[in-house]
């Protein structure tokens, strides 16, 4: 009898060592004559068990982990792939207390299935939302998006059904549907992990995009600095063309549509859509001035929708269970589930779909199990390097597009990074300038020059400089940052900034004297 | 340093009459052309200009506003580490001077053997297993002091 493990080929699973446990299971499963097939699935995101087997019995799919390629005669010694009991067993995969109470749509088959099989895709949904879309006519699609509450998950929380009512509206020969894969926040790994988990989620919900408003070509405009989610989604597309969902005749309704990847070259910047677009056409990445919107005149001046990676995916779903299964989801403004991304110093860190809603609270101690290193939290980071710092004061925040901003913060992409109590919050300010010089395209002085002027300055209050009179021309500075630049990159660069001086006043002053 | 031969020059021609029916190629170029050279050589500006007729400022302009882009040669390894916020929430910055002073170089430099060469790189989406770095395309995560010397002692022996 063949028995089915599983072993995660994501990227973050293999940087702690997934790959030697593959190889590991695969010679000693030939030296004992025991038949396994083994299959490269996403990660479930549990990072902290990482590498995580699982292997398929009559009860359903047992958790081992993390494992390490010492482990491995022991485990086929305790008969794991029969379940047998060890000190790494986890017991069933879906009954992880971690897992068990997530809300999984967008992830559903993240880590579940193997994410270039088409027949494995279909079997676990996949493929149903395109069916239904093909049956209705483009502006009712756009309605179900519309309907569905779904607001950009890239961070700019845009109603996606405006979006495309927009391009809808346009008359052109060419459309485009771009995808924006440029996850270049720090703390964030969604876009990655759904790429390589289940990248023909993300040319679902692309091709449904493309029927709804016209479109006939797709692009993912995916960071250089992800190689294995580029592999996943170049054996994708080449999966999904041969299974006929791609190309002249999708699903054989005689509509077309085509999807390429396209590298970036590691500039932060290129997240911002207009940067992106400019990007996409073979120039600098440098910022255009809206309007006209994209969606008007975008990729080569034709109307073009740009959506981020988890936005797209979580289409697909909409459309198979409906606008309103999607919809009960959430709260206030913010409908749907949000894939929170655990980073930094944490001790249980990884991916959690939930609901809109969870306190930061929650996330933290009982999703996160507190600090990595064990010592107090002393600030969050939410929604990557341009989004606000967060004192322990305000962690009964819940995660929701309006009460973070309500407190001065964003929750942008969904990534939380945590710091301890060792954190020196004035060169976190000093790294969010020094970031944001390194990253400014440059087309806005106030970003370009104002950005490298920031770190001097901090660089004085931090030898102790006339530290009152430069933090008062700090927070000057941020203020015509904020206001003189295009993009949210000069924009809210200094957001970390100016909560670093407002809740952690005392970093600074210990060098003002 | 680095003229081009006759083959490298028919390499680059080749490349670009790949891509040159797509629309918007230049990036597309320039990473096939790191691809198979290491790096962007000075000599190939004008010769992708000219066939794509576009201007060679364009060409540079391009080459030099984004950062995975090389002008020059570089080590037979690339180490490139994370240092963003999730990885110095972890230790980056130690690891950091720690790498610097394995190797004797700072960031954006090359070793003087040729073997190494040591990047800053911001954000390897591996932010729930930091510290990250990325050794020649390979990831890896919580990578300690010890474990960054590992892989460096795996990397001297082989080219």
């Amino acid at each position: 009898m063949t028995t089915t493990v599983y072993i995660p080929g994501d990227a973050g699973a293999l940087s702690i060592g997934a790959g030697a446990v593959a190889q590991a299971i695969t010679a000693e499963a030939q030296r004992r004559g025991a038949r396994i097939a083994l299959v490269r699935n996403g990660s479930r995101g549990a990072y902290w068990l990482e590498p995580l087997v699982e292997v398929v019995t009559s009860g359903g799919r047992q958790a081992y982990g993390p494992v390490t390629p010492a482990e491995v005669p022991a485990l086929f010694a305790a008969d794991f792939l029969n379940g047998g009991a060890h000190p790494l067993a986890l017991g069933l995969t879906e009954s992880l207390p971690w897992l068990k109470g997530q809300q999984r749509l967008t992830f559903e088959r993240v880590g579940v299935i193997d994410p270039v099989s088409v027949a494995d895709y279909v079997k676990h949904g996949g493929y149903q939302g395109l069916k239904r879309a093909l049956s209705m006519a483009p502006g009712d699609i756009v309605q179900a998006i519309t309907a569905s509450g779904l607001r950009g998950r890239g961070g700019a929380a845009f109603p996606t059904g405006i979006k495309w009512q927009t391009v809808l509206e346009q008359t052109a020969a060419q459309k485009y549907i771009t995808c924006n894969a440029d996850e270049g926040d720090s703390g964030t790994f969604a876009d990655r992990m759904l790429m390589e988990g289940d990248p023909l989620e993300l040319i679902e919900g692309m091709t449904i995009a493309g029927l709804a408003v016209g479109a006939t070509q797709g692009y993912i405009y995916l960071r250089a600095e992800y190689p294995h989610a580029h592999a996943a989604l170049q054996a994708a597309i080449a999966a999904a063309n041969a299974a006929g969902y791609l190309g002249a005749d999708v699903a054989g309704a005689g509509k077309r549509f085509d999807v390429e990847v396209r590298l970036g070259a590691g500039a932060y910047i290129c997240g911002e859509e207009t940067s992106m677009l400019e990007s996409l056409e073979g120039r600098r990445g440098e910022v255009r001035v809206r309007p006209p919107l994209p969606a008007v005149k975008g990729l080569f001046g034709q109307p073009t929708v740009v959506n981020n990676v988890v936005t797209l995916a979580s289409v697909p779903w909409i459309l198979a269970h409906g606008a309103q299964a999607y919809a009960q989801f959430g709260m206030g403004k913010s409908r749907g589930t949000l894939p929170i991304q655990l980073a930094g110093n944490i001790r249980r860190g990884g991916l959690v779909e939930r609901a809109f809603g969870l306190t930061l609270r929650e996330l933290l101690y009982d999703y996160g199990g507190g600090s990595a290193t064990g010592k107090p939290i002393r600030a969050v980071q939410v929604g990557g390097p341009l989004g606000a710092y967060i004192p322990a004061a305000q962690f009964d925040t819940a995660l929701d597009y309006e009460a973070l901003a309500g407190i001065g913060a964003m929750l942008g992409h969904g990534g939380i990074v945590v710091f301890d109590d060792t954190v020196d919050m004035a060169r976190m300010a000093r790294y969010a300038m020094e970031f944001c010089a390194i990253e400014s395209c440059g087309k806005c002085t106030p970003c370009r020059i104002g950005s490298t002027r920031g770190m001097e300055v901090i660089d004085r209050i931090l030898a102790g400089v006339d530290g009152e009179r430069n933090v008062r021309l700090l927070e000057e500075l941020c203020e015509t940052m904020v206001h003189g630049s295009l993009c949210g990159l000069g924009g809210m660069a200094p957001f970390p900034v100016q909560s670093a001086l407002k809740y952690f006043r005392e970093d600074f002053r210990a060098r003002v004297g | 340093m680095d003229t081009l031969q006759a083959p490298e020059i028919a390499a680059i021609r080749r490349i670009v009459a790949e891509h040159q029916g797509r629309p918007g190629p230049l990036l597309e170029v320039l990473h096939a052309i790191q691809a198979a050279l290491g790096f962007i050589p000075a000599g190939a500006v004008p010769v992708v200009a000219q066939q794509l007729n576009i201007s060679r400022a364009e060409v540079h302009g391009v080459i030099t506003f984004y950062h995975y882009f090389r002008r020059s040669r570089p080590g037979a390894h690339i180490v490139s580490l994370c240092q963003a916020e999730a990885c110095q929430s972890m230790g980056a910055a130690a690891l950091a001077a720690h790498a610097r002073e394995r190797l004797g170089i700072d960031f954006h430099e090359t070793t003087a053997d040729g073997r190494f060469s040591l990047d800053p790189i911001y954000c390897l989406g591996n932010c729930a297993c930091s510290p990250a770095a990325l050794i020649d395309g390979r990831l890896y995560g919580r990578v300690t002091p010890e474990r960054f010397d590992a892989l460096i002692a795996e990397n001297s022996t082989s080219s």
